[in-house]
């Protein structure tokens, strides 16, 4: 009996390392901790310096992409930094297939954000925005960290949310999403996953 | 211990899984194997960072599977660092799937054999 166990143990011992081994292999795990929480810093301060642009939304959505044209620099610097750090690829299997799972998502919003400008709707964006990027996180996130798409599914709340207010009010949940949560999400990963 | 744990474990090791594969078997070589199992190559660096260990361990290691033709190692240069990369052969696929399949075994014969 007691051997029985004992070779279950090491049959489980062996399992245990193949599967560890596995997560960290298909896992991008350069997603930059405090890069996010700076990011997030960056959408707080743009959620109050659009909050009083509701009345000129071209104005409006123009300081927001700003924003995400900032937080995209801040994202490839400290992304980049994280990697080298850790003598990490961000061109190898694991990034390649987080990125284009990322992206697609990404793209779609800057499309539909195009459109909805060109026809003067300005309303859907936050909702857009907050779906589309939940989404991106939640796709990716099977390729990374366990924490991703939980993010994502917070940020999908916040979108459905969106979907239902006026722009004002949208811009109070894009400053919870694009700020705080970016805020709360960075910090744990910098904590559990080395910066 | 160890080698106390492993003499007791052999009998039955050998009479159930007569071809259990000694080389795999090793924690750091299982990992390397595993890790390949699911990227088509990872570089000397990515290995080093999954298994989270030295570069001699992986060195070491990777040259036993290269060896055994378990693993290919490719060469190359980016820019002026050399890079070295390594996928898994289909021989080392092969003993993979038979490792688990015995690592299966092994727990069926221990719950219920």
């Amino acid at each position: 009996m007691t051997e029985r166990v004992a070779i279950h143990d090491h049959a489980l011992n062996s399992i245990r390392t193949i599967r560890e081994a596995m997560d960290r292999a298909s896992s991008f795990t350069s997603i930059p901790g405090w890069g996010g929480s700076a990011i997030g810093a960056t959408a707080i301060v743009t959620a109050i310096v659009a909050g009083p642009l509701e009345s000129d939304p071209h104005l409006w959505m123009s300081v927001w992409i700003g924003d995400a044209l900032v937080a995209a620099a801040i994202a490839a610097v400290t992304m980049l930094l994280k990697a080298r750090r850790a003598n990490l690829s961000l061109t190898g299997g694991p990034a390649r297939r987080f990125f284009v799972s990322y992206s697609a998502p990404l793209i779609a919003a800057a499309l539909i954000t195009g459109v909805l400008a060109r026809a003067g709707v300005f309303t859907p964006l936050p909702a857009v925005w907050l779906l589309l990027y939940g989404a991106s996180f939640i796709s990716s996130g099977s390729f990374s960290i366990r924490v991703v798409p939980l993010m994502g599914a917070l940020f999908m709340l916040l979108g459905l949310a969106a979907c239902f207010v006026p722009l004002s009010v949208g811009n109070v949940l894009m400053g919870a999403g694009f700020g705080g949560l970016h805020v709360i999400f960075g910090f744990i990963i910098a904590r559990s996953y080395g910066g | 211990m160890a080698k106390a744990t492993a003499r007791r474990l052999q009998p039955v090791v050998e009479t159930k899984i007569p071809d259990f594969d000694r080389l795999i078997h090793e924690k750091t070589r299982l990992a390397i194997v595993s890790a390949l199992a699911v990227n088509p190559s990872l570089s000397f660096n990515e290995l080093k960072a999954i298994l989270e260990t030295s570069d001699g361990n992986v060195s070491v290691h990777t040259r036993k599977l290269e060896e055994a033709n378990y693993l290919n190692c490719k060469k190359s240069f980016n820019g002026r660092i050399p890079r070295t990369d390594y996928s898994l052969t289909a021989a080392g696929r092969r003993a993979f799937e038979r490792y688990l399949s015995h690592m299966e075994a092994l727990i069926k014969a221990a719950r219920g054999g």
